[in-house]
């Protein structure tokens, strides 16, 4: 080749093949197996809303950017298909096509492009078109199906785990009166529970974490520390009073504690930037969840947590910054110092 | 005592670093002598400080080893003639980093060396020089710092007033993909290496050093423990395999726990660092009387016939080393002087080696494009990839938005551009070259 065709560019010359579109598909794999449960739970209505949602969530991109922003669609970095299936998770699986087209378009259009589209949006996409959904169509978002695998698209429908404990504390029943009703921890574990699409399963979640662990996709800061603070915070309730709050293995692996601090809560936009930042977020995303749970008026409360906290985010930014290199004066051994000194030993070691 | 090394905890520094491939395919190619080259080109200034002031004049006859152009200043080096024949040109010519600076020319011919240098492989042991004329001998041997950055040796060597120094590190790192120079000098070289490590223990006064070497390098910390088992001023410690682990800074951290003050010199903390390519320069100056006039250098790249390491005179066109090594493969689309992460490209395959070159690195054609950007999704990767623990996506932004005042409250000046922000980077937003936008407008404002 000729010389003169040799490329000229500052260094770094070679870059980590963890790209963006890279992610969005390790995450979309990450999801994988919770779809899947939902599929063996509530059979075609899974397969139907998810499909939906990310038809409409990509759609709505499409549409946006070609015909409102004039710019490039930018549906081929995977995040609108991300927001579509994880507000599809969120959601029970016999929804109308209307309503979930009603909340792929707040999700999008509001939650997201609205801003600037990937990067700029403040708040989760997926959880202000969930949020507005439950606000708008309270009945239908919380008439859930039967965790039953049936192929038709008209199942019996159920109250979730959390409903039934709500339901029944405010009727003046006790926690071990109404754990009597319930399926066995084995079966929360394993996804045999009413409840939104993608909440099912602990198990299944917890696989995809272990995936985006792996593939360093994320890091553990922020799903650890919010289950751990969920689990801890009940359970210093429950230890109080057994009899009015339930343990806290039950709020872990019940409702959306599971599929917020793994897939809501870690999502790179709207969560702090630092390590420090990521556990703050956590931490107050879990107090805020079982506040809500235990003392608010929704059975349920990790949508609302999140988006609080991704509200937070921008000053959780500002104020835990990382700690700086040279910054810990403690590293700088004075002249004549202890440490210091110690290098003037022979080294005896060995 | 054989293993020791596998006993040994593996230190590492403790903020950011990443884990680029390392692609050592050169690590089993033994130093060759790179044959003479026709002509070679050296550039007065291969250093931080002032330019040297060439002393000869075109068309005089110069000896290997000779001066062709004297320090002006302690802040400098000599600059020797690498081969023997006859001075041509002097001229500004382009070096590997784009800028034109006055370079004196030779036409080689014969190798004909100084009658004073010892070019002998015999191992000379005892320091017989006192501090200061290991001082003045290294100075006068043109040394500098050979990981890159150039800095002139002596300098290093001649503690700072009202500094005390108790350790001296050597860096044995070559944290940098693909390279390999240090790694097979330290094989091949150890005892020389060793005697070097004393002679700037003698010159700094120091009774401990710690040579610091990566995991990847097996057999150079089992060569080096072997070597030192009796020693007990010399230390040998593995390093976890995490770049930029051989930047000063980091090996300090990962070492002694110590960090420089910001602005500050690792003599701060009471440290020296050394590379070990400079270590065995040292050695050659001061027992062997022999000036810097050939360095080691790898020759490398996945598509290259024979990735190589060769001794190389200074002032040899780059275009030699890849014509040694197999010729340059059909696919390239880069050719970088240096490591990956921050070597520099070069446009033209004659530009000079110099005395901080330690490797020629060809990429190929697909892997030199830039990928699609996209927007700063926030994911934090670059604060956790800062090994000085900064804040690069903010860096960035305040850069684009010309913010030079804040960008100088966000510590942008130390930041060390060894370009983790950008290799993790995602969206692959060109974050360093931002970040280097901004320190040098933030250096203007003073």
């Amino acid at each position: 080749m000729s010389q003169s065709l040799l490329t000229v560019a500052p260094s770094p010359h070679i870059h980590t093949e963890l790209t963006i579109p890279q992610v969005m598909r390790g995450v979309i794999i990450a999801m994988v197996p919770a779809l899947l449960v939902s599929v063996y739970n509530f059979g075609l209505g899974a397969v139907y809303v998810t499909g939906l949602s990310i038809l409409f969530c990509a759609g709505a991109e499409w549409a946006i950017c070609k015909f409102l922003l004039m710019r490039e669609p930018t549906i081929t970095d995977g995040s609108a298909v991300i927001t579509g299936m994880l507000l599809a998770f969120n959601v029970p699986s016999n929804l109308p096509w209307y309503i979930i087209l009603i909340g792929s378009l707040v999700s999008v259009g509001i939650g997201k492009m609205s801003f600037g589209g990937l990067g700029n949006n403040p708040f989760n996409p997926a959880l202000v078109g969930r949020v507005f959904l439950l606000l708008s169509f309270p009945v239908e978002m919380t008439s859930w199906p039967k965790a039953v695998a049936t192929w038709s698209l008209d199942g019996t429908t159920g109250a979730t785990p959390l409903g039934i404990l709500k339901d029944g504390l405010r009727a003046g029943e006790t926690v071990p009166a109404l754990m009597q009703q319930m399926p066995s921890y084995t079966d929360f574990f394993f996804g045999f529970q009413g409840g939104s699409l993608g909440e099912m399963s602990a198990f299944a979640l917890l696989i995809g974490l272990g995936y985006m662990l792996y593939r360093k996709i994320i890091t553990w800061h922020i799903p650890v520390t919010m289950i751990a603070t969920v689990f801890v915070m009940t359970g210093i309730f429950w230890f109080i009073d057994p009899t009015r709050f339930a343990s806290p293995l039950f709020h872990v692996l019940t409702g959306g504690v599971m599929l917020g601090a793994i897939f809501m809560a870690t999502d790179y936009v709207t969560s702090p930037v630092s390590h420090k930042g990521m556990i703050v977020f956590a931490i107050g995303c879990a107090v805020l969840t079982v506040l809500i749970r235990l003392f608010g008026a929704y059975p349920e409360g990790v949508s609302f947590a999140i988006l609080i906290m991704n509200a937070f985010v921008p000053l959780i930014n500002k104020y835990l910054r990382p700690v700086r290199y040279g910054a810990n004066k403690s590293r700088q051994p004075k002249v004549g110092s202890q440490q210091f000194e110690q290098g003037k030993r022979p080294v005896t070691s060995n | 005592m054989k293993n020791r090394a596998f006993h040994k905890e593996l230190k590492t520094f403790r903020l950011g670093g990443v884990h680029p491939q390392d692609n050592k395919l050169s690590a089993s190619a033994p130093l060759a002598q790179l044959p003479l080259p026709k002509q070679v080109t050296i550039p007065i200034i291969q250093h931080i400080g002032a330019p040297a002031k060439v002393v000869v004049q075109r068309g005089d006859t110069v000896k290997v080893g000779q001066v062709i152009a004297q320090h002006e200043g302690f802040i400098s080096s000599n600059i020797h003639a690498s081969c023997s024949g006859r001075i041509g040109i002097i001229e500004e010519v382009m070096d590997s980093s784009g800028f034109k600076h006055l370079a004196v020319n030779i036409r080689v011919k014969g190798d004909d060396w100084l009658e004073t240098i010892d070019r002998t492989d015999t191992l000379v042991e005892e320091i017989t020089l006192s501090r200061d004329e290991i001082v003045a001998r290294v100075m006068e041997a043109g040394v500098v710092g050979m990981g890159g950055a150039g800095f002139p040796s002596h300098a290093k060597i001649k503690v700072p007033e009202g500094k005390t120094i108790d350790t001296l590190i050597i860096n044995g790192v070559e944290c940098e993909p693909y390279l390999t120079a240090d790694h097979r000098l330290m094989l091949e070289k150890p005892r020389e290496i060793i005697v070097g490590v004393r002679i700037l223990m003698k010159a700094l006064g120091v009774s401990r050093s710690i040579i610091g070497i990566e995991d990847n390098k097996h057999d150079a910390i089992e060569l080096f423990e072997e070597l030192l088992h009796e020693d007990k001023q010399i230390e040998v410690q593995p390093l976890e395999v995490q770049y930029p682990q051989g930047g000063e800074k980091q090996l300090i951290q990962a070492l002694l726990n110590r960090e420089v003050p910001s602005g500050g010199l690792p003599a701060d903390v009471g440290v020296i660092v050394h590379n070990v390519g400079t270590t065995f320069a040292i050695y050659e100056a001061v027992q062997k009387n022999k000036p810097l006039v050939e360095r080691v250098v790898t020759v490398t790249g996945k598509d290259v016939k024979q990735p190589s390491n060769f001794w190389v005179r200074i002032g040899t066109p780059v275009i030699e080393l890849i014509t040694a090594a197999g010729g340059l493969p059909e696919s390239t689309g880069k050719v970088v002087s240096g490591g990956p992460m921050m070597g520099k490209a070069i446009a033209d395959l004659e530009v000079p080696v110099a005395k901080g070159t330690s490797g020629i690195l060809m990429i190929a054609q697909a892997e030199t494009k830039r990928a699609e950007e996209y927007n700063c999704v926030h994911c934090g990767k670059c604060i956790e990839a800062c090994p000085m623990g900064l804040e690069p996506y903010r860096l960035l932004l305040l850069s684009k938005a010309g913010q030079s005042e804040k960008s100088k409250r966000e510590n942008v000046l130390d930041c060390i551009e060894c370009g983790s922000c950008s290799f993790v980077c995602p969206s692959n937003r060109p974050i360093l070259d931002y970040i280097r936008l901004s320190k040098t407008k933030v250096k203007k404002l003073k």
